[in-house]
């Protein structure tokens, strides 16, 4: 305050000073509440949209974890059941002219009605009667029955997804097969039941047989590939440039670089990685390996800023106290510095693998858009990944598909979630100790 | 304010009246007032110039009486650079074993600096340099045969803030022991962490939560944990930073009769900001100013008797 203010104040009355204070201290405590207002505002604003999403997306997936099952009874006819090759024998053709002859039903010269019958029941029904037959041959020639999956459009109906009142040519089931479904429901023959095949399945085109546990180990293995290249290499980067690298020009070009290096498009690591590791090293398409090589790439820089940040934040009375009573860098930076900043390091890394997990766009560019049926077992053959596999669910034109991928984002976001909690778990574990 | 003051002294010696360092040697009276007035009336010009003279004059340091008993450390023309600007000026300073030697001055005047350049921590510091001799029992300990982490081990240092680490009590004391590969046996190592938590008066408030983390304790706890943990590897010489100015009075006072007990066994230099402190503790003495080595001497010959006007100024509270 210079003098002539100070003289001014004094030499006001007490009145007028306290009338001055007061007004200057009304408008600090508007200005204080306005900006609580923008703070809450936005904090809503963000809880909304994230509600609006978790909801759309819950209530779209939800019903993609139950689904209809049918269960049959079907003569093993000696005469159609192939004893030697149990497969090439037609189980659903079987299954449904038996059941339009119970119900008395003509089948037509052309077969329309059995097709029509066939069309309500999972190509899954063969499987499960070849299956059987493999198993136990002494079924030919005996009635058994046989459960199966609904076909997704007879799901569908049965959630109430396809609706009757839909002109018969502009959907996939016929009034016929909507009064089968029904009459067959009303004989208690059909039954809801958790669906496994989402959570044991791979990917397949019969949405109704359709998985997510082969996306889900494909992600992992593509993860594990990630983690033991990035973090070992990103927390050693950050150790190196924190703790011992000279403080120079070349380190500043490193640092600079490695902060562009974070905020480049994902996409860019995937063509990287396409011409480094596919064109290049002839690595295999749309492997684990590669994949797990590209987002180790895109997950470094900022694993390495999150390391460093946390090492910083390190108080260096601890790295003089360490230093001062004769510990070699080496020592002082490994039982000192690293495990205090070891709950920062680790919710780094893992934040960093939880966006790996989510990185949809790479892996588009090293071929894992492909339809890879099953479960793959090793990091060299082709699989897909959670992301990859939502993508290609929701190009996919059978309906079914779409619950389908809303349930495979909620099980990503659940693997996002499972991460984000481990993360923060190991810091409070962390941080407990001291 | 207090560049003020100083300045005023150093413009009477500006006038060419007197030689200052022996005005200030008949015996470091107050000034005569007609010194201050002088002063308050003179032109900035005058003051600046004069200031600049007096540096220039003060290049010598006053050795108010030499250290007796055989010397630790001998400073000789010690500069300290960061970043190529000069912090310390080419100080020599004589060291006794044995002793608690106190370095004192206002802040940023190089005491902290000098202290640093004892353990080669400066080294520490990215673009600090370090030019004289420093020698160790005659031992040049900027030489490079010398391995800092060695020396470290020889020269201990606590520091202003108590920094312990934040593991167990024990574990603290037991770190340097185990660096330096020391202590092998278990029950050795437990020898060895309780006699240094006895030697540091801790002992008997640890005893039975040795395994807790340290920092659970007090700042003063703390702080004689940070000196047991110096002196768990017999150091030679421990160095202090201002080891008592985050602490209260009680804790000051226990420290300070630990740091009398310990000079029988180690050579001690304490950086202190505190003049009461600098008389109670020490020896010797050594009075810092803008980076040079003012005076040094025995504690009660600078206390009672200083021969530099500046040194004069300082413990009598006049700028600091």
């Amino acid at each position: 305050m210079t003098d002539a203010t100070s003289d001014r104040l004094a030499g006001a009355t007490d009145r007028t000073r306290l009338d001055r204070l007061r007004a200057g201290l009304k408008r600090r405590h508007a200005k204080e509440a306005r900006f609580k207002w923008y703070g809450r505002l936005a904090i809503a604003a963000a809880v909304l949209f994230l509600a609006i999403l978790l909801v759309r997306i819950v209530e779209q997936g939800h019903t993609a974890f139950y689904s209809h099952t049918v269960t049959v009874p079907v003569y093993m006819d000696p005469a159609r059941v192939d004893r030697a090759y149990p497969q090439g024998s037609n189980f659903e053709q079987l299954a449904a002219e038996q059941q339009l002859a119970r119900w008395g039903v003509q089948d037509d010269a052309a077969g329309r009605a059995s097709a029509e019958m066939r069309g309500l029941f999972s190509s899954e029904l063969k499987f499960v009667a070849a299956d059987l037959v493999a198993k136990r041959p002494d079924v030919i020639g005996e009635t058994v029955p046989l459960a199966a999956p609904l076909s997704d459009d007879a799901d569908l109906y049965l959630k109430g997804e396809i609706s009757k009142s839909t002109p018969e040519d502009q959907r996939r089931l016929t009034d016929r097969q909507i009064a089968w479904l029904e009459r067959m429901q009303a004989e208690g023959v059909v039954g809801a039941h958790f669906n496994t095949a989402l959570f044991t399945n791979g990917d397949s085109t019969q949405p109704e047989l359709a998985g997510v546990l082969g996306a889900v180990v494909g992600s992992a293995l593509m993860l594990m590939v990630t983690a033991l290249i990035a973090i070992p290499l990103g927390v050693g980067a950050a150790v190196w440039l924190e703790e011992f690298a000279p403080k120079n020009r070349l380190t500043d070009i490193i640092e600079v670089n490695i902060n562009n290096l974070a905020a480049v498009p994902s996409i860019v690591y995937g063509l990287l990685g396409l011409a480094l590791f596919i064109n290049w090293m002839h690595l295999p398409r749309a492997s684990p390996l590669v994949g797990g090589l590209v987002l180790a790439l895109m997950a470094l820089p900022t694993l390495v800023i999150a390391t460093r940040s946390s090492l910083k934040a390190v108080p260096p009375s601890i790295r003089e106290a360490a230093l001062a009573m004769g510990a070699s860098r080496t020592q002082t930076v490994f039982s000192h510095v690293l495990p205090l900043a070891m709950p920062g390091v680790m919710t780094g890394a893992i934040i960093s693998m939880a966006h790996a997990l989510g990185e949809t766009a790479p892996l588009l560019l090293i071929g894992m858009v492909s339809f890879v049926p099953g479960v793959p077992h090793a990091i060299d053959q082709p699989v897909g990944a959670l992301p990859s596999l939502i993508y290609i669910w929701e190009n996919a034109s059978e309906r079914a598909f779409h619950e389908r991928t809303a349930a495979a984002i909620i099980v990503l976001l659940v693997f996002m979630i499972i991460m984000n909690a481990a993360a923060i778990i190991l810091r409070r574990r962390f941080e407990r100790r001291w | 304010m207090k560049t003020r003051i100083f300045r005023s002294a150093e413009d009477q010696t500006g006038a060419g009246t007197a030689d200052p360092t022996h005005a200030v040697r008949m015996g470091g009276q107050v000034l005569p007032a007609a010194v201050s007035e002088a002063s308050e009336t003179a032109g900035d010009a005058d003051r600046i110039e004069a200031a600049a003279e007096s540096s220039r004059q003060a290049d010598q340091t006053v050795v108010a009486t030499p250290p007796t008993g055989p010397i630790k450390i001998a400073a000789r023309d010690v500069s300290v650079f960061y970043e190529g600007k000069q912090a310390l000026f080419e100080v020599s300073l004589d060291i006794p074993d044995k002793t608690v030697t106190a370095l004192i001055g206002p802040s940023g005047c190089g005491k902290s600096t000098f202290l640093r350049t004892m353990n080669r921590m400066n080294d520490t510091i990215s673009g600090a340099k370090v030019t004289g001799r420093i020698a160790m029992d005659g031992e040049d300990i900027n030489d490079r045969s010398i391995d800092p982490v060695l020396l470290r081990a020889r020269v201990g240092m606590v520091f202003q803030r108590p920094n312990p680490f934040p593991k167990s009590i024990y574990e603290n004391v037991a770190y340097g022991p185990k660096i330096h590969g020391l202590v092998s046996a278990k029950s050795e190592m437990d020898g060895v962490v309780e006699s240094a938590l006895k030697r540091a008066g801790l002992w008997d408030e640890v005893a039975d939560r040795l395994q807790s983390s340290a920092m659970g304790l007090s700042g003063g706890q703390q702080q004689r944990l940070v000196i047991a943990r110096a002196i768990a590897v017999n150091p030679e010489v421990i160095l202090m930073d201002e080891p008592c100015s985050a602490l209260d009075p009680i804790a000051t006072a226990r420290i300070e009769e630990l740091i009398d007990e310990l000079r029988e066994r180690f050579c001690i230099v304490i950086v202190t900001h505190s003049m009461a402190q600098a008389a109670r503790v020490s020896q010797r003495t050594a009075f810092f100013h803008m980076g040079r080595l003012v005076e040094t001497g025995d504690t009660e010959d600078i206390f009672q008797n200083p021969r530099e006007r500046r040194t004069l100024d300082y413990i009598t509270g006049r700028f600091g």
